[in-house]
């Protein structure tokens, strides 16, 4: 293989490795989001009327 | 960042990691979660007593991400056979796209995760059934029976049979006769099923050393075996209304649906063993994909219908 083309595959395989990174790094912040929700609601859920009751001073 | 690099455990050569998100949702086996998900919401949804929908879903969801945990950990430890066979050469391991360490941390982590989160949001109970099928898939079938016996899926038919169990479970904190009902209907309904794929795909077995039961005792034992286990599916199939816990039409359509099943296992036994095409074969595992569908299918409506109905005036 030449240098100009090794160069060119290199730079090819550089352009997929960050975008596969970027997937990978959009991908994981939606499961993070998506697992804080789930958390938040099923708090909700199981607490029922309770998440709104204060207890008074 | 470019010097973030993996190494490849194969060759010990520094490589890039090009993996996108779609190669870790195939780790996980979405074909196997789909009916997994669709048992265990059956369990969920006929099982006595009440669940707020939130964490039914939760449930449903710690399930499905359980046994797709429990599929990678699977294509960790087989990613040398799954190389050489045609089948499973292009999953994202043998191909290149994913390393093994990868989807081994990946299988872990999920674990984790899944039985945890359904431990702290449903009960303990459902996530203890959990964490053991994912141990029962991941060690005790694939890391032992796989490659160690012919009745490997026999025994390893478990795994997949619990779903159902972990599902009713995670309404009533209970195991019951019901609940196992439904896991017999699906241990009995495995050794047929793969073995009908085996039958078609034993070259690809015996390439890897695989002791699938028709490359240890033959094709024509494995097809009387495959008759046999359909003999006994079929009035198994039935006993979710036998023992009224399903209703009439389940009781029909399991009924009918089991004589189609004993139908195609005839057709596959009639079969001379050294056919080339193995056609009644691949049709009788394209008939029990179908048949364990339209069982639990007809059982969830059964029990949905009426509150659908109610909720609808």
């Amino acid at each position: 293989m030449t240098k100009p083309q090794q160069l060119a595959d290199d730079g090819e395989m550089e352009l997929k490795r960050r975008k596969a990174q970027r997937a990978r790094n959009v991908a994981i912040a939606l499961a993070l989001g998506a697992f804080v929700i789930l958390l938040y609601v099923a708090t909700w859920s199981k607490l029922g009327v309770n998440a709104v009751v204060r207890p008074t001073l | 960042m470019a010097e973030m690099f993996e190494r490849g455990e194969s060759s010990g050569a520094v490589a890039v990691s090009t993996a996108m998100p779609s190669d870790y949702f195939e780790l996980l086996k979405p074909r196997v979660m789909q009916l997994v998900v669709f048992t265990a919401i059956s369990g969920l949804v006929i099982a006595p007593g009440e669940l707020h929908p939130v964490l039914a879903l939760i449930a449903i969801l710690c399930i499905a991400i359980g046994a797709g945990a429990s599929g990678a950990l699977n294509m960790w430890f087989d990613s040398d056979i799954d190389a050489v066979m045609t089948r499973t050469a292009n999953r994202p391991i043998p191909s290149g796209r994913v390393s093994r360490q990868e989807a081994l941390a990946f299988g872990l982590t999920l674990s984790f995760f899944s039985v945890f989160v359904l431990g702290v949001l449903v009960n303990w109970l459902s996530a203890g059934l959990l964490a053991f099928t994912i141990f029962f898939y991941a060690v005790i079938y694939s890391m032992w029976l796989k490659r160690s016996t012919p009745q490997n899926i026999v025994i390893g038919g478990a795994a997949g049979a619990f779903p159902p169990i972990i599902g009713w479970a995670a309404v009533t904190n209970t195991v019951s006769l019901e609940s196992l009902a439904l896991f017999a209907i699906i241990f009995i309904w495995t050794p047929p099923h793969f073995w009908a794929l085996a039958l078609f795909k034993s070259g690809d077995y015996e390439k890897v050393g695989v002791p699938m039961m028709p490359n240890v005792v033959g094709n024509r034992s494995t097809q009387n075996q495959i008759f046999a286990y359909a003999l006994l599916l079929a009035p198994v199939g039935v006993l979710p209304y036998l023992m009224g816990f399903a209703g009439l039409a389940y009781g029909i359509v399991s009924g009918a649906a089991g004589a189609a099943f004993v139908w195609f296992a005839f057709r596959c036994w009639k079969m001379p063993s050294d056919d080339k095409a193995m056609v009644p074969a691949k049709r009788l595992f394209a008939f029990s994909i179908v048949y364990l569908f339209v069982l639990f299918g007809t059982l969830i409506l059964e029990a949905a219908l009426p509150g659908l109905a109610a909720l609808l005036g």
